[in-house]
């Protein structure tokens, strides 16, 4: 696996910005919300690498923090939206008529908006928090996995195996779960990486508007609108939380390349 | 030509149902806010008696799908409710901030289109080679970049430190530089690499081959083989991805404050101002359903063998 390239690669960025976000407090010794009025706006130096932000937090501290709340929020945003879309996507391909109509009318739906405009809406009616923010992300792009996992099972009923199991009386639900599902699996395991980036990045937009995680929480996407203010004097506050979510992004965006090279090269997102 | 009439009526009629559904959709959700408008206006100010009169003048005391049907029945005579917080028309304020965002809309979209298909045809046709392979590369960073972190980069550089351009709002064409800049960057990484790995099939036919044999110019069977063949695909995300464009430049105008209808939702989204998020989301639901209903049609025209597919 780690002759691939890409894969090696985006593991590698993933695998330290994970350790950055576990020993986030440790690494640093100071706390993301340690308000120091005295080390305001002080410029990247020995004591605070990324400098610190207006009520003198070390911006280093921060940006690793930010990194927990990124990765929570795309985990369980793409947790959520691969539920649904999976289930959605095995009953449409198994059942057909009217229920897959119905069900690939609903996709229709979600791709009827913008993503980032449908997540404003939902996530205003749920209130502003990072798990809402995970939540109204899942709502708007579970479809792509429906669309992926409905075509695999389109082709699999037709195999002898599903022939044979339907024969011999097994339900339609023991067959998707037993037999469709493991040889859809591969797939959604390759989509579910490849849809991690544009989770982070949705949540940071939501968290740059002020729907998502709220002060102090350091999100980066929180921290960039924070930063906007003292663009003039303190920059690396408009810099570094910027370069965070580049990293995350570019690091996934490497894994899932290499996972589909690896697994499912014929995979579209 | 009668069944491609057919079919692009039934398209236009399933997507004047799709806009219909996520309005209706978006409408209940709204109806589900915490809190409404009036207590948000006037808080514990206002008598009970005052507040119920004002939910009775508003419509507010129906239940979602008669507020639906209202809405429905205004909207059908170009009437979309007057805004909660500046009682104004909302078609008004919406037809007001329209242009703008239209504007950053197609300029960024001009700019995607102009700089990435040149450069997808010169690095699929000269493949592995430098060029080819720092567009690869850039393209993966490119399109990590939020456009709003873009927006925001672009302002430290162009206007805090060089003092190039100004750093918000609408004063003149100068002012469209980065907001446009933003949007258009991290698209144009798509769109190349999908030129260039379309190059890269197209330059392995069979027919640019004969073509060669031939003894056609290498320009000649540049343009009319291979680029034309290549544009299939392209065209098509040309029409998919706008409503992406509308919705990224949401983020955007509240960055550079563009006057626009982005800035415009995200404000009244803040305000839980129902009517002009409302109207802004239906108009919205409409451009993007418009879109990807003539890249349906669109694409059967360019490529009769996929009409087949495009029903499915």
């Amino acid at each position: 696996m780690f002759k691939n390239p890409s894969f090696a690669t985006g593991f590698a960025v993933i695998a330290l910005v994970a350790l950055g976000a576990a020993l986030a407090g440790h690494a640093t010794g100071y706390e993301f919300d340690a308000i120091n009025m005295s080390e305001v706006l002080k410029s990247p130096s020995r004591a605070n690498w990324l400098g610190t932000d207006q009520y003198g937090r070390d911006l280093f501290t921060r940006v690793l923090f930010g990194a927990r709340i990124a990765l929570r929020v795309g985990f369980i945003a793409v947790a959520i939206e691969s539920l649904i879309g999976v289930t959605l996507g095995l009953i449409s391909g198994y059942l057909g008529g009217y229920v897959e109509r119905a069900i690939l009318f609903v996709t229709d739906l979600t791709w009827a908006m913008p993503p980032v405009i449908l997540a404003m809406a939902i996530v205003t009616v749920l209130g502003p928090s990072v798990n809402n923010v995970a939540v109204s992300i899942a709502v708007v792009s579970w479809a792509q996995f429906t669309r992926v996992v409905r075509a695999k099972t389109l082709s699999l009923k037709e195999l002898p195996y599903i022939e044979a199991a339907e024969s011999i009386g097994e339900s339609g639900l023991s067959i998707l779960v037993r037999y469709i599902l493991p040889n859809v699996a591969p797939s959604i395991i390759v989509l579910a990486t490849l849809s991690l980036p544009s989770a982070i990045m949705s949540t940071t937009a939501l968290g740059f508007l002020g729907l998502g995680a709220q002060p102090p929480t350091p999100d980066w996407g929180v921290m960039l609108s924070e930063g906007i203010s003292y663009i003039e004097d303190a920059s690396w506050l408009s810099v570094f939380p910027g370069v965070a979510i580049v990293v995350l992004v570019v690091g996934f965006n490497f894994l899932g390349e290499g996972l589909r090279e690896l697994i499912d090269p014929r995979i579209k997102l | 030509m009668n069944g491609f009439f057919a079919f692009v009526l039934r398209r236009a009629l399933y997507g004047a149902l799709v806009v219909l559904s996520v309005t209706a959709i978006l409408f209940s959700i709204l109806q589900m806010m915490p809190g409404d408008a009036i207590e948000l206006l006037g808080g514990n100010r206002i008598s009970k008696n005052r507040i119920e009169m004002m939910r009775v003048a508003w419509g507010l005391d129906k239940p979602p799908a008669i507020q639906y049907l209202y809405w429905l029945r205004n909207l059908a005579t170009g009437n979309m409710g007057v805004s909660i917080m500046t009682s104004q028309d909302v078609a008004k304020m919406i037809l007001g901030r329209l242009p703008y965002t239209l504007l950053l809309t197609f300029l960024a979209l001009a700019v995607q289109y102009l700089a990435a298909i040149p450069l997808g045809l010169i690095a699929g046709v000269y493949r592995d080679s430098l060029f080819d392979r720092i567009c690869v590369q850039s393209a993966v960073i490119l399109r990590a970049i939020p456009s709003f972190w873009l927006g925001i980069l672009l302002i430290l550089l162009f206007s805090v430190k060089l003092r190039l351009f100004p750093v918000s709002g609408y004063s003149g064409l100068q002012s469209l530089v980065l907001p446009v800049l933003s949007i258009a960057l991290p698209l144009i990484a798509d769109t190349m690499r999908l030129t260039r790995s379309e190059v890269v099939e197209t330059m392995a036919e069979k027919h640019v081959t004969t073509a060669r044999a031939k003894g056609l110019r290498e320009r000649l069977i540049l343009l009319r083989h291979i680029l034309r063949n290549s544009m299939v695909p392209v065209s098509v995300m040309f029409f998919l991805t706008l409503p992406w464009l509308i919705g990224g430049s949401v983020v955007v105008e509240t960055v550079f404050s563009w006057p626009g209808m982005g800035r415009l939702l995200w404000r009244s989204v803040a305000q839980q101002d129902y009517p002009v998020i409302q109207g802004i989301i239906f108009v919205i639901a409409v451009l993007t359903v418009v879109c990807s209903t003539v890249g349906d049609i669109v694409l059967s025209l360019l490529d009769p063998r996929i009409k087949g597919a495009v029903k499915s």
